[in-house]
């Protein structure tokens, strides 16, 4: 006869056995994966900040001072290179995400308060992602009470629902859809000689002797600091290490596999600066040389285009702005969830059911839906929140750089892999330079928010 | 009850009630008793610390320490290996809950007092993972005590046991030092146990392995992730990496052994015996996107005209799988492939009926140079559990199961 014990036992035995199979297919590990599988982390995140605050800052400098701020993309290329290349190290070394090492170096209090910075800042920046759905779907002709709530539930859609064969396709074309902005600045017909040579620093360029007649040198006055400082401050994201080093972590990426990383994280990083170089070719070449020189958002420069590059280059344009808003919107909210719930001790990942994650899917869920809810209920006023999330963005960047410097230094955490002391000597340059550029948009940028608060943009 | 940041900072008095200095760690000493607070450590500011013993302690509550002895009878601290710290090695760090079967981040620990003749001990009881711990590492000196224990009392609690905490150290001779074994991780299911290896970073993945018995090594290491065998692998001792490789089953060591280099991969079989090392040798030959490249050579067979009585009281006297036991392979006199059995046809046959009587049809079985959607079509149109593998005379090498299909597909 079966006692009861016995089949008590059984019982637990058969639901353990459940549990197990379940726990075997772990999506979520699958999911973080195969947003990888297509094209390496570092890719990823040097192109998703790409994004509608990025391309909207090139667009404006590109308008404002025409060829002459190229040159500022080489060392930009190097210093994004440099704070990247940091965290995949971590990541590939350590075998943990920043935010564990953060929480198991610095304590709890520390990282809370860092998460919950964050948050805050992604929420921004989730905001802004919505923003630039908004202008390009208007330049299309699409209502933005239609568009933003349609992006918003697609991603959320995509993330929790998606197959990998989907999410590989999508995120592929995302890739692909950025060379939008080379065919546009293509139709802009530039003089692409006179634009490249501007790569060099046109301050110096003018003393060499047969370039002097055909560079533009910018007066290096507060306004021209400002946009240097903006094109900084859209380019070196604090959430971008997170995200890397996770998805290093994940990706199992060890000593042996970090060669090719480090590979991906320098395509990333330069294909990044090659889009942005297209970027403000084409609008160096139409809206700066018809004297179009403020632009108050994204959509102004597509519609700008319009006479100039014809209807195609302007649509184009749009299309890249929508692109690269959506593929921000399908990483951020989920890459932010993940690093605050892991951090903070919380069960995450979309192979845990609502009961079981509750707080990972209220983070994730209320980050699309409240950040699209904003967009839509400040209407007009979109412009601010481009402003904060840039702003935010600058006060957090410096503590997450200096938290990078000090763990990636920590010889008891890498061993030999702390960094050499030439880069370091790189490494803290390009991060006081950051910090320092960085400040200075947030100052301006509030600055503009209570001073001149009608006047848009800077 | 107290709880580990409440006594963090705590004012210490000496027996006469001077003041000596601030609880800023304490410390476990495993190798006396597992769960016993053995010493609290005295910052006493540009002073040389002390370190006050359990049985120096007359009183405690949160916030205060009271001791049985003058001042002057404490030790200076020294730092030793042996001692558990539990701020730096607990509190933000990531433990193995055996009961719950995960990782999981220590917030604060429980303590409990217990009164023995003049002095009180404290005794850890679990650990807190959940929110009452993260709000009051977050508000401990900022609210007053009252409110974080109101507030905490809200919180839905998550505790572990300390019983069924495992601690993770990847290095060896402080894990010896902490008395810290895997014993309790041994029991658990390799599937289980290969999830938890899988949250674990490099340096602690590898400190689980090593201490893990070969066998129990071999089961954890055949459900990993296969970058993550081969990190493994690559990182043990090549002698203890043979032992665990010896355990598994040829196909799953061959597969390990195929994401290696060509040198350390030939060093490992050198190191193994002689049979299972040729058995391996053959399966890595095979191009793994074919059905040599999944077959597993560890199958049954038996000749096609034994009874059902023979073939039984044969297999009690080998030490066979059963677990994985669901088909028999029926060689002929020739010792070529005659067809499969599955084994729950056994418990109805009779008791002489020959196996020949018993086959499934349709006879099926590849050659190892086919392709393996071929092998996965075959296995959909016949919902088979296992297809036989032979070679251009008909004689079996090995058997593909459904489990081979299945962690192929899923690649």
């Amino acid at each position: 006869m079966w006692s009861r014990e016995s089949l008590e036992a059984m019982g637990e035995r058969w639901t353990g056995r459940v549990q197990r199979a379940r726990d075997a297919i772990r999506p979520f590990r699958r999911r973080i994966v195969m947003f990888l599988a297509v094209v390496g982390p570092g890719l990823i995140v040097s192109n998703v900040h790409n994004d509608a605050g990025g391309i909207y800052t090139y667009a404006q400098s590109g308008a404002k001072y025409g060829n002459s701020v190229l040159w500022s993309l080489i060392p930009m290329t190097i210093a994004l290179y440099v704070s990247l290349e940091m965290c995949s190290r971590m990541g590939a070394f350590t075998g943990k995400g920043l935010s564990d090492l953060v929480r198991e170096e610095f304590g709890f209090r520390v990282t809370f308060f860092l998460m919950a910075a964050i948050l805050l800042v992604n929420l921004g920046n989730v905001m802004s992602e919505f923003t630039g759905v908004f202008w390009a779907s208007e330049n299309m002709g699409v209502s933005r009470f239609i568009s933003v709530p349609i992006a918003a539930v697609a991603v959320w859609i995509l993330v929790v629902q998606g197959t990998a064969k989907w999410v590989e396709r999508i995120f592929l074309t995302f890739c692909v859809v950025y060379f939008s902005y080379v065919i546009s600045a293509f139709l802009a017909k530039p003089d692409w000689l006179i634009s490249l040579l501007h790569l060099f620093p046109p301050h110096l360029m003018q003393y060499v002797p047969t370039m002097k007649q055909f560079v533009q040198v910018p007066k290096f006055d507060a306004q021209y600091a400002v946009i240097l400082a903006a094109l900084v401050g859209t380019t070196i994201a604090p959430w971008q290490h997170f995200y890397l080093q996770a998805a290093v972590v994940e990706k199992r990426v060890g000593p042996r596999q970090y060669p090719t990383t480090r590979n991906d994280v320098i395509v990333g990083s330069i294909s990044c600066m090659v889009i942005v170089f297209f970027i403000i070719v084409c609008t160096a070449a139409t809206l700066y040389v018809q004297g179009i020189h403020d632009i108050p958002d994204a959509q102004t420069a597509a519609i700008a285009l319009r006479p100039l590059a014809g209807k195609l280059a302007s649509l184009l344009f749009s299309i890249g702005l929508l692109n690269a808003s959506l593929f921000a919107a399908s990483i951020l909210p989920l890459s932010t969830s993940y690093v605050v719930c892991e951090a903070l001790g919380f069960e995450s990942g979309i192979d845990r059911k609502f009961g079981e994650a509750k707080i990972f899917y209220t983070l994730y869920t209320s980050l699309i839906f409240l950040g699209a809810f904003l967009v839509l209920a400040l209407g007009k006023f979109a412009n601010t929140i481009l402003l904060w999330s840039q702003v935010l963005n600058g006060f957090l960047l410096p503590p997450v750089l200096i938290f990078v410097l000090i763990l990636v230094n920590r010889r008891d955490l890498m061993g030999e892999q702390v960094n050499s002391k030439g880069f370091n000597w790189v490494a803290w340059i390009s991060t006081i330079a950051m910090i320092g550029l960085t400040l200075v948009v947030a100052y301006t940028s509030i600055h503009d928010l209570f001073v001149h608060p009608a006047s848009g943009i800077r | 009850m107290l709880t580990a940041t409440e006594l963090m900072g705590a004012k210490t008095y000496d027996a006469q009630g001077n003041y000596v200095g601030k609880v800023r760690e304490f410390f476990v000493e495993p190798a006396e008793q597992p769960n016993r607070v053995a010493h609290f450590l005295l910052a006493r500011g540009s002073f040389q610390p002390l370190v006050a013993r359990h049985d120096q302690v007359a009183a405690i509550e949160a916030g205060k320490l009271e001791l049985n002895v003058p001042e002057r009878a404490l030790d200076a601290y020294q730092p030793n290996e042996g001692w558990l710290a539990v701020t730096k090695d607990l509190l933000d760090q990531q433990i193995i809950d055996t009961s719950g079967r995960k990782v999981v981040r220590v917030n604060d620990l429980d303590l409990a007092e217990q009164r023995t003749n003049g002095n009180v001990e404290l005794r850890i009881t679990q650990v807190d993972v959940g929110l009452p711990g993260a709000a009051r590492r977050l508000l401990q000196g900022i609210a007053p005590q009252r409110m974080i224990r109101a507030l905490q009392n809200r919180l839905p609690a998550r505790t572990i046991r300390w019983e069924f905490v495992n601690l993770v150290e990847p290095d060896p001779l402080r894990r010896l030092k902490l008395r810290i074994t895997h014993e309790k991780l041994e029991d658990l299911h390799p599937a289980d146990l290969a999830d938890i290896i899988e949250d674990l970073s490099p340096a602690e993945r590898q400190g689980i392995i090593s201490s893990l018995d070969e066998e129990t090594a071999a089961a954890v290491l055949a459900e990993l992730d296969a970058r993550l065998t081969t990190q493994i692998v690559e990182k043990l001792d090549p002698e203890k990496a043979a032992d665990i490789l010896e355990e598994m089953a040829p196909d799953a060591a061959a597969d390990v052994l195929g994401g290696l280099s060509k040198e350390t991969s030939e060093e490992l079989l050198d190191e193994m015996p002689g049979q299972e090392a040729n058995e391996v040798r053959e399966l890595l030959e095979f191009d793994p996107a074919t059905a040599g490249g999944m077959m597993n050579t560890d199958f049954v067979f038996v000749g096609d005209k034994s009874t059902r009585d023979e073939v039984l009281e044969w297999m009690k006297e080998q030490d066979l799988n059963l677990d994985q036991l669901d088909t028999i392979v029926l060689l002929d006199g020739g010792a070529q492939f005659s067809g499969s059995v599955p084994v729950a046809r056994l418990l109805l046959a009779g008791s002489e009926q020959a196996l020949n009587e018993l086959k499934i049809e349709p006879l099926l079985s590849v050659q190892p140079n086919a392709d393996d959607k071929d092998v996965f079509e075959l296995f959909d149109k016949y919902n088979l559990r296992m297809l036989t593998v032979v070679d251009e005379d008909g004689r079996p090498l090995g058997v593909i199961t459904v489990d081979d299909v299945v962690s192929k597909l899923l690649k």
